[in-house]
């Protein structure tokens, strides 16, 4: 064992119950939350309908137990909460302020916030791998800090979205998580949100580089689809995808896929690793890269959640079917790639569990189950014609 | 322990051939099997496009692959003999695997392991062993129980002749998880295979409902294509009703055929709207309908709005918006010859859906009045394709002119003329095949907003004698030529119109190869195209001074431009492949909607297994099962003993918590004094591995393959 037995007497048991650990700074955050959402709601209460309201009542006692089980969930949550009413109180009702009131154009109205977004995500990419290789311990920091900058931005930006579409129009309006576009952006805070989740738990800021590399590919495609493609542009719902059902099944779906990307990028370090402790055992790329056993343990709990999030996505998406397209299940082709997804996971999943297979195999798994994954993703709506074809390229 | 080893027992089964089969199709490595194989073949059905209709498939395929790929199911893959039965094959092996684990993880989950040795114990992972010296085992098994009390452990205590076990353990519940995943699994899918095609195949194989493929009206199907209502559980079908009538059936497309399902009630169509957003796309798809049904409704009828995401669940039926389409709109047309001199238009009347009979030039065609659209929402011309701007074109009309071979040219013709790059055209695309690209022929618009003077242009080029009469008053009159001459180059001009009207500038290039020899076949082009140009021209100006415009100040901007669009178009005309243009002049849209309903019997059933397999999973992801064991027994004066633990998973948080355990104890026992570490050596690995109780039972699995 590890620890020494005077070390260990000397560090008092914490308690798992989470009743125990409640203390003034926690009823404070959720009753600044409760009140918060209450104001939301009193504002914003003539555009929901009940089911609305219950998501709204859902999602703050979320983001309350988010804030207690993970402390750092608190600043994230009340900076975007600031940005956003900053921005929303600079607006008005007026959506051409976004060209020449200064602090929307340069900081907050929502493209220039993904413009931010999309800078810090890059910079902290390079600047964990700088971290990793130099072992500085205040540029890891600066690397994490620049992370979740990023974050804040994009999130700031994806509500303002939401308020933008409403002033563009109250029959347009709706909640930026109807297209590609906007997906991608979700895709990128929730998966950098779960990698700074496991940076803080595993006090660790070695896996940083790779997590945010899939995030980056994320920020390369985005710009691509934003100047090239001039995917930006708020647009009106189709009639398929006006139900309250979209706010539920879009975030569940990419907490899945951001968790199956991060375990993707975990098994390439674990690739890596691995092979350089067989090929150069002394070589930099062995000593430096995370640690075998941290990498496994980490892409096993990524794939877990993902797991799970994608099986209550894949749920919500059935139940949702069964109003919009005439039943919970259509082998459509966004179902049954769905469907394959969770398949694989769930073979992934038994192998490790049950038949305890570890290391190398399953990290090329979880690498290949990306692209399984980016292609129920991506693929099919660009490939495959379907009922489920809202994001084209 | 004991309860689960059971040596003689399974020497006694390993002979049967049950259980044999019980043991393969309970296995691990099968069920990964099935579930890879599974996921393999949903693949086909993604990349393959499902039920088209059976001649597209030919068009694809060829009649050999065509075949081929129609014996295998690959039209309807999901309801594939074989595709169900690998499914069904995946919820048995499911179903196996429960009826093997389910009673050991149960057991798990009640009783205590106080039937333990010390060796097995040493062999543990987690395991320290202590000497407390001057203490009596009450006291100390007191303060074990408290620790494990503090933990969160429950327990029970073993008393043997010489030495006593406590037995605890924590988060049973996670072995909960295990059969709520495995038992959704078995659920959702047999719930699913209820409602899919299943008894719809049955009936079919036992030979009681034929597929009707023939296109019949509804009341023309026979019984042996009908099914009652109820005569199957679960259901898809759909049916398009126009604004105004009313069905009580919907149909069901299966492979090349469908059949006709009766429904207890009748769904009238009152209305059916479609709401554009601002930039005209679609917002909403309304249809109000009345359920007409005597048994239930009586007299009143039920009164109903459906919508996308809306849908009206009518005594088990569901009823969806899906689909729209027209009713049967009533249009009034102008056919336009294309092909004689005479450009006087007819007119005409019909309604989509109808088919007229036109006299064509090398006999009856068949014009075939397929769609009308109110709407036109397309990409802005010219436009990148991320511009996202786009343009609403207005109404038009789809039809196909048939031939007396059966050869069909598909046309779209649109009512209003479209402005583009600063003038206005009557649009009308053609193609010859389906699927194919529409050639779009853009008719300039004249001073009356109609299409006459190019119409009126085009048939002057048919009229040989008119054509003379213009030639001879425009003769350019060039000194010295002898009238032969003028006659000769007369009768090149009719000649060259007449080969422009017949196949564009094509025609007349053709002719110039033809004819002249190459090294001064550019310079001929040139000539010949020039010559035919001033004819045009002069035939134009003829047109333009039939209509009464004025020319003493020469041709204007408009009349120029509106030349030059002209000759594109008849320079377009010959691939056109219509005698006619047909423009839509009146029309009174009828619409009508898609409606689907379905019915199902088992949804309650599989959204029961979805929240199994929620609840499934999460106690399974994020719950622990753990066990600890105090060993303990009088030695010397004092207390031996030995705490062990192991956790079914989360082994560095358990890790944790054995140690903080171990100082708990240690502080309960006194001091760090009081207890003195000693170290037994484990026993041999394999033996260990081969004792631990909790490995044993959890991963029977990896001595011999199966679930867990």
């Amino acid at each position: 064992m590890a620890v020494t037995r005077e070390a260990m007497l000397e560090r008092p048991w914490e308690h798992s119950s989470p009743w125990l650990r409640l203390a003034f700074w926690d009823g404070l955050w959720a009753l600044l939350i409760a009140v918060g959402s209450g104001y939301a709601y009193w504002l914003y209460q003539p555009y929901m309908d009940g089911y609305e309201v219950a998501i709204q009542i859902g999602s703050t006692l979320a983001l309350i137990t988010w804030g207690l089980y993970w402390k750092p969930a608190r600043r994230f949550v009340l900076t975007v909460a600031l940005l956003t009413v900053v921005a929303l109180w600079r607006y008005g009702a007026d959506y051409e302020l976004r060209k020449s009131a200064f602090l929307l154009k340069y900081l907050l109205e929502s493209q220039a916030a993904f413009m931010w977004m999309s800078t810090l995500y890059v910079l902290a990419t390079a600047t964990y791998f700088v971290a990793l290789f130099s072992r500085s311990e205040f540029i890891g920091k600066t690397a994490t800090a620049l992370t979740w900058s990023a974050t804040v931005m994009g999130l700031t930006g994806l509500l303002v979205r939401w308020r933008e579409s409403y002033l563009l129009g109250t029959d347009i309006g709706h909640i930026p998580v109807s297209n590609l576009y906007e997906v991608f952006i979700l895709f990128a805070l929730i998966t950098a949100l779960l990698y700074l989740f496991y940076e803080d738990r595993h006090r660790t800021r070695a896996m940083g580089g790779f997590a945010l590399l899939a995030i980056s590919g994320a920020v390369a495609f985005l710009l691509w689809y934003t100047f090239d493609r001039q995917a930006h542009h708020i647009q009106p719902l189709i009639p398929a995808l006006q139900s309250y059902w979209m706010k539920i099944h879009v975030p569940a779906n990419f907490i899945g896929y951001g968790a199956f990307a991060l375990a993707a990028m975990l098994g390439v370090a674990y690739l890596l690793r691995s092979g350089a402790e067989a090929h150069r055992p002394q070589g930099l790329l062995a000593r430096t890269l995370p640690p075998l056993d941290l990498l496994d343990d980490v892409m096993y709990k990524a794939i877990a959640l993902g797991f799970a999030a994608f099986t209550i996505a894949t749920i919500l998406g059935a139940l949702w079917a069964a109003e919009a397209w005439g039943g919970y299940w259509s082998w459509d082709p966004k179902e049954t790639w769905a469907l394959i997804v969770w398949l694989n996971y769930a073979a992934w999943l038994h192998l490790r569990l049950t038949k305890g297979w570890r290391g190398t195999p399953m990290a090329w798994w979880a690498v290949i189950g990306l692209f399984v994954t980016l292609f129920a993703f991506l693929g099919v709506n660009m490939f495959l014609s379907g009922l489920h074809s809202y994001g084209t390229l | 322990m004991s309860e689960t080893i059971t040596p003689i027992g399974k020497s006694v089964h390993r002979r049967t051939l049950g259980w044999v089969l019980l043991e393969f199709l309970g296995s691990m490595n099968l069920a990964i099997t099935l579930l890879v194989v599974v996921a393999v073949s949903s693949i086909i059905g993604t990349v393959l496009q499902q039920n088209q209709p059976y001649p597209n498939y030919v068009i694809k395929f060829g009649p050999f692959w065509f075949e081929v790929f129609n014996r295998l199911g690959l039209y309807d893959v999901y309801g594939a003999g074989w595709f169900i039965a690998i499914l069904a094959f995946l919820i048995l092996s499911t179903s196996v695997c429960i009826y093997r684990q389910a009673p050991g993880k149960l057991r798990e989950m009640l009783r205590f392991r106080t039937r333990i040795r010390a060796d097995s114990l040493r062999g543990f992972h987690q395991c320290v062993e202590w000497r407390l010296p001057e203490r009596d085992l009450k006291a100390v098994l007191t303060e074990v129980t408290g620790a494990f009390h503090a933990f969160g452990y429950r327990w029970r205590v073993q008393n043997y002749s010489d030495h006593q076990v406590a037995a605890a353990m924590k988060g049973r519940y996670n072995r909960l998880g295990y059969l709520f995943t495995h038992a959704a699994v078995v659920i959702i899918g047999i719930g699913g295979l209820l409602d899919g095609n299943l008894w719809l195949k049955l009936k079919e194989w036992r030979g009681e409902i034929a597929l009707e493929t023939r296109d019949l009206a509804a009341r023309d199907i026979p019984p042996i294509s009908r099914l009652a209502p109820g005569a199957v559980s679960a259901f898809r079908g759909n049916v398009m009703l126009p604004e105004g009538s009313a069905a009580n059936f919907v149909f069901l497309r299966l492979r090349d055929g469908f059949l006709l399902q009766e429904l207890p009630f009748a769904i009238e169509l009152r209305d059916f709207q479609v709401e554009y957003h601002a930039t005209g796309q679609p917002k909403s798809f309304t249809s109000q309908v009345r359920i007409h049904d005597q048994d239930h409704l009586g007299d009143t009828p039920l009164e109903a709005t459906i919508q996308v995401n809306h849908p009206l669940v009518y005594r088990g039926y569901a009823i969806y918006q899906s689909d729209f389409g027209d009713g049967g709109s009533k249009l009034e047309l102008r056919a336009w010859p294309l092909t004689t001199a005479r450009a006087d238009p007819v007119e005409t009347q019909g309604e989509i859906g109808s088919v007229l009979k036109v006299a064509g030039p090398t006999g009856a065609i068949r014009l075939e009045l397929d769609d009308f659209r109110l709407f036109n929402l397309l990409p802005e011309p010219g436009a990148q394709p991320g511009d996202r701007k786009f343009r609403n074109f207005g109404p038009s009309v789809g039809f196909k002119l048939r031939d007396a071979a059966g050869e069909a040219h598909e046309y779209l013709n649109y009512m209003t003329p479209v402005q583009l790059e600063g003038r206005w055209f009557f649009i009308s695309g053609a193609r010859a095949q389906p699927g194919a690209e529409f050639m779009y022929l853009h008719i300039p618009v004249d001073a009356n907003n109609s299409p006459e003077r190019f119409l009126r242009f085009n048939a002057r080029l048919h009229d040989a004698d008119g054509l003379r009469t213009v030639l001879a008053r425009s003769a350019p009159s060039v000194e010295g030529q002898s009238p032969d001459f003028q006659r000769d180059l007369d009768q090149v001009r009719l000649n060259l119109v007449g080969l422009f009207a017949q196949g564009g500038f094509a025609a007349v290039t053709q002719k110039a190869q033809a004819v002249v020899p190459a090294d001064r076949l550019k310079e001929a082009t040139g000539l010949y195209l020039n010559i035919l140009r001033d004819t045009l021209a002069e035939v134009f100006l003829d047109v333009l001074r039939e209509e009464g415009v004025k020319l003493e100040q020469g041709v204007g901007e408009r009349e120029d431009a509106f030349f030059n669009d002209a000759l594109s178009a008849l320079a377009a005309l010959p691939a056109y492949g219509s005698p006619f243009y047909l423009q839509l002049t009146r029309f009174q849209q009828v619409e009508a909607s898609g409606l689907q309903v379905t019915h199902s019997n088992a949804t309650g059933m599989v959204y029961t297994g979805f929240a199994f397999l929620v609840i499934g999973i999460f106690i399974m992801f994020y719950t622990s099962y753990r066990r600890l064991w105090a060993w303990l027994a009088l030695e010397d004066n004092g207390v031996r003993l030995i705490l062990a633990g192991a956790a079914h998973r989360h082994s560095a948080e358990f890790t944790g918590e054995f140690n903080a355990l171990q100082a708990d104890l240690i502080r309960r026992l006194g001091s760090p004094e009081a207890v003195v570490e000693i170290t037994v050596p484990p026993p041999d690995t394999a033996e260990a591995v081969a004792l631990q109780p909790f490995i044993r039972d959890t991963e029977r699995s990896t001595s011999n393959g199966s679930h867990s």
